[in-house]
């Protein structure tokens, strides 16, 4: 029996604000140079110490929230998650439950639309480093990173390939990379992954679901839903329901091991965070984030579509800001010319570093200039290429289309490079034919 | 009296009745703050060289600071909590830090990792808590003033049976940033003295907004200790029918009446209003707090205070244990959420009671300091305790506790003064001018 593979994504992304969520400590944990320096009795979690909410980060969530095309919350709150754990010093993380920030949006991939369920502020842990210290093996814990604002972003069950999966969370990296609020660095840590992933027979949402922690690059991620889609496939098969469970991805097997089953889950007691009044987010602090947005990857690209470019093209650029900015240059200057340089970008490797856009587009209009577009001049030259190679000819009759590419070529060569590949292309084919 | 003069009084008193009252967790050194005296640069500030101490609820640099709980005993904490840093900006000197019930868990000071607090008026009796160990201070003069925290009467209830003057400040008031939680969206900081204007003069310097606190209030601070004279003659003062009722000891009524007729010759006028809310109160309040406490004393996860959490008290496990369950899922709807909707009704019936009148005045005890080990071996006797005095919390508002009499064994007898947000210059000035005609706050006990 075939399955669907039913997935929703957890993305977690620090924030690259100056100062901690909480409290006015430096946020660059891993820059630090000294373990427990980027401390102060809020993000140590000591008696008496008081959460005051960082403005800026706050701002970050809800422009994350805007150009994930989420409703925006008009009263929000944050609320006490608890468990004991040692890097978590107050014994609860302070996040949100019942009113997120942020609820409702989307993000589209080539494969369909993936609903966004909510995008919420929190904190992040302190870390735990396992060392031996003079010969006794010992649990250090780090608190440089306890505090660092974390956005959390949901997505809903609107994942069914690991290709998507993967289409999806690059284009969420892409779009908080472009709004400058995040490195979404896998490797820091600063951008985290977790997948819930289930298998229904009919497209519909199944009574259980398997949680997959620790996947750290967008490679494992889909490798997790793959290898998961056969191990609940196997379990399915034999008339079994897979168990409702946390596990881990190893990438070393390729593979999830099972960490924590539902009835350990932790009854996380959440409730209002008293320490921090409830927000009321206005239209005018609304519309202060909203002129904030940039232009988002998604808006890039069918702009350069509508100017001509390839969806191939225009993909690689918008994810290069650097070419993008010289692309967009070209743009203000002459519009027709638009698609050659994002060829010249992608299939040359343009130099656009070495050169400006106004010089490079003198030296493309020169060469058009001295273009040969003459048809019989073409003709002439074109008939004598495909005289001399009977076996091309044979392999482009047999549909090889890339023989195409081998006569222009040649014709490129004889002319060094001035034949008109537009009209050589539509003689050739013409001739070819005949 | 000179500063020095007076701070060697103190002491003096603390060493003749302290072994009898167990008032001090941490004394601090005679010489030490005698230096601190000295070392004071002159300042326009009418706290500078007072002598006072404070409740050991609060975190204060270097000197030890435990909540009463053997779980952070030996603590030094490395910062100053907003309320000590603006009194030693002001030039007061602490003495010390108090006794209470440990973590604020009680109204006795007998839950306490650090002996009972007798009451100084017949020391076979609790003091009264939380703040029982300040309070207790303050009657046998160990110090001119003290700092409380009040979450559920844990300020007025020890004033009211230790013959003090104690002011429960409106939620926002004053900055709670460094005051160790208890249930953090009823906990307040206020001060306890001798007399209603000495509570003004600290309020003056402690009031304020507090970048460190998000919840601290930014309405302004008014000069409560000039506005203590102004003329209040055409204020009304409600009398909550339900306060007088089945349940409040004879003598405490009778000694509120009293206070009434002294009121009245004052020039205030007083009427009945209805105030039908405490069981009630008290239901939402037992479920609210220990929910807030057992989020807050998380914290105490044995890593880092080096005591592990099978230290707390028993009364401490008991608000730890109902509050987790109330907190848990599949009963938060039926008990948190529930109790919030009370909390909700609560300012709606304070509103209404308010509309009528001025201020509030009520019983801030239903009954006279029990013996010691009375309320420590019946739980729910310990929370009746708290019956005038959570409702205030649970709304925010101001309440000034005062001395209104003694009993015939010669108990002191307290009354509160209940106001809308931010009247505190109002509660002051009223409970002034009672202080201006009437003596119980003058009496000290005959240890």
């Amino acid at each position: 029996m075939n399955y669907q593979l039913i997935c929703g994504a957890e993305i977690h992304v620090e924030l690259r604000t100056q100062s901690k969520m909480f409290c006015g400590c430096k946020n660059d944990p891993f820059n630090a140079k000294r373990p427990n320096t980027y401390t102060c009795p809020v993000c140590l979690g000591l008696p008496g110490a008081l959460p005051v909410p960082n403005k800026k980060a706050l701002d970050d969530c809800l422009l994350i929230g805007l150009a994930l095309n989420c409703q925006i919350a008009s009263v929000s709150k944050f609320d006490r998650k608890h468990y004991f754990y040692p890097d978590l010093p107050k014994g609860y993380q302070i996040s949100q439950y019942d009113e997120p920030f942020c609820v409702k949006g989307y993000i589209d991939t080539s494969f369909g639309r993936v609903g966004i369920t909510r995008v919420h502020m929190e904190e992040d842990t302190a870390k735990l480093h396992h060392a031996t210290v003079d010969g006794k093996k010992v649990s250090l814990i780090n608190f440089n990173r306890s505090g660092v604002p974390l956005v959390e972003i949901v997505t809903e069950p609107d994942i069914h390939s690991p290709e998507q999966a993967k289409e999806c969370l690059k284009a969420i990296r892409d779009l908080i990379r472009s709004l400058g609020v995040s490195d979404c660095d896998m490797e820091k840590g600063s951008m985290r992954l977790e997948a819930n992933i289930s298998l229904s027979p009919d497209g519909s949402l199944p009574n259980y679901k398997v949680e997959v922690k620790n996947i750290n690059s967008f490679r494992y991620f889909s490798n997790a839903l793959t290898s998961e889609t056969k191990r609940q496939t196997e379990i399915l098969s034999s008339g079994k329901v897979p168990v409702q469970e946390t596990r881990g991805y190893r990438s070393s097997t390729n593979s999830t091991v099972s960490q924590r089953s539902k009835e350990e889950a932790a009854d996380y007691r959440y409730f209002p965070e008293p320490d921090i009044p409830p927000f009321h987010i206005s239209s005018a602090w609304l519309a202060q984030i909203r002129a904030r947005l940039p232009e988002l990857p998604t808006q890039k690209i069918s702009a350069l579509l509508s100017l001509g470019v390839s969806a191939s093209a225009a993909k690689i650029i918008v994810r290069n800001s650097a070419m993008y900015d010289f692309l967009s240059q070209i743009t203000a200057l002459s519009k027709d010319l638009v698609p050659q340089v994002a060829k010249d970008l992608v299939n040359k490797r343009l130099d656009f570093s070495s050169t400006t856009p106004g010089k490079y587009l003198k030296a493309l209009s020169v060469k058009k200039s001295s273009l040969i577009s003459s048809e019989a001049e073409l003709t002439s030259l074109l008939e004598e290429i495909i005289a001399g190679n009977p076996s091309v000819v044979a392999d482009y009759r047999k549909g090889k289309i890339n023989a195409l590419g081998y006569f222009v070529g040649a014709l490129m060569k004889q002319t060094s490079g001035k034949a008109d590949p537009k009209v050589a292309t539509a003689l050739l084919t013409r001739l070819l034919q005949e | 009296m000179e500063n020095s003069t007076f701070i060697e009084s103190c002491y003096q008193n603390i060493e003749k009745y302290e072994g009898i009252i167990n008032s001090f967790i941490t004394l601090r050194d005679k010489k030490e703050v005698l230096a601190e005296l000295a070392s004071l640069r002159s300042s326009t500030s009418p706290l500078v060289g007072l002598p006072y101490v404070m409740k050991d609820a609060y975190v204060s640099k270097g000197l030890q600071t435990t909540a009463a709980s053997n779980v952070l005993k030996g603590f030094i904490p490395p910062y100053d909590a907003t309320v000590l840093s603006k009194l030693k900006k002001a030039g007061a000197i602490l003495l010390g830090k108090m006794n209470m019930d440990a973590w604020g868990h009680g109204a006795s000071t007998e839950n306490t990792d650090f002996g009972v607090t007798h009451n100084p008026w017949d020391p076979s009796r609790v003091a009264g808590g939380s703040s029982g160990g300040p309070a207790a201070a303050l009657a046998c003069g160990f110090a001119r003033f003290a700092i409380g925290e009040d979450t559920g009467g844990s300020i007025r209830n020890p004033s009211a049976w230790n013959n003090t003057t104690g002011l429960k400040v409106t939620y926002g008031r004053v900055s709670r940033y460094g005051a160790i939680a208890y249930a953090s969206s009823f906990d307040t900081v206020g001060p306890m003295a001798r007399t209603a204007k000495d509570c003004a003069l600290i309020l003056r310097e402690i009031a304020g907004v507090d970048p460190l606190d998000a919840t601290s209030a930014s309405e302004p601070v008014p000069d409560y200790v000039k506005l203590l004279d102004r003329d209040l003659s055409s204020l009304t003062i409600g009398l909550p029918a339900e306060t007088y009722g089945e349940g409040l000891n004879l003598e405490i009524n009778n000694a509120i009446q009293t206070a009434v007729k002294q009121f009245q010759k004052l020039g205030f006028k007083t009427r009945k209003v209805s105030l039908p809310i405490s069981e009630l109160a008290l239901a939402a309040y037992y479920l609210i707090a220990p929910s807030e406490t057992s989020s807050n004393l998380a914290r105490y996860d044995g890593i880092r205070y080096s005591q592990t959490r099978d230290l707390f008290t028993t009364e401490t496990m008991r608000r730890i244990m109902t509050g987790t369950y109330a907190l848990s899922s599949g009963y938060y709807d039926a008990y948190y959420r529930k109790a919030q909707k009370v909390r909700t009704l609560l300012i709606e019936k304070y509103e209404e009671a308010l509309s009528d009148c001025d201020v509030l005045l009520m019983p801030v005890n239903p009954g006279m300091p029990p013996k010691l080990g009375q309320l420590l071996n019946d739980p729910v006797e310990n929370m009746l305790a708290d019956i005038y005095t959570t409702s205030v919390n649970q709304v925010g508002v101001p309440s000034l506790a005062l001395p209104a009499g003694f009993s015939k064994s010669g108990l002191p007898i307290g009354m509160q003064l209940v106001g809308k947000k931010f009247s505190e210059d109002l509660l002051l000035a009223l409970g002034h001018q009672y202080q201006e005609v009437t003596d119980w706050h003058t009496r000290t006990p005959n240890l």
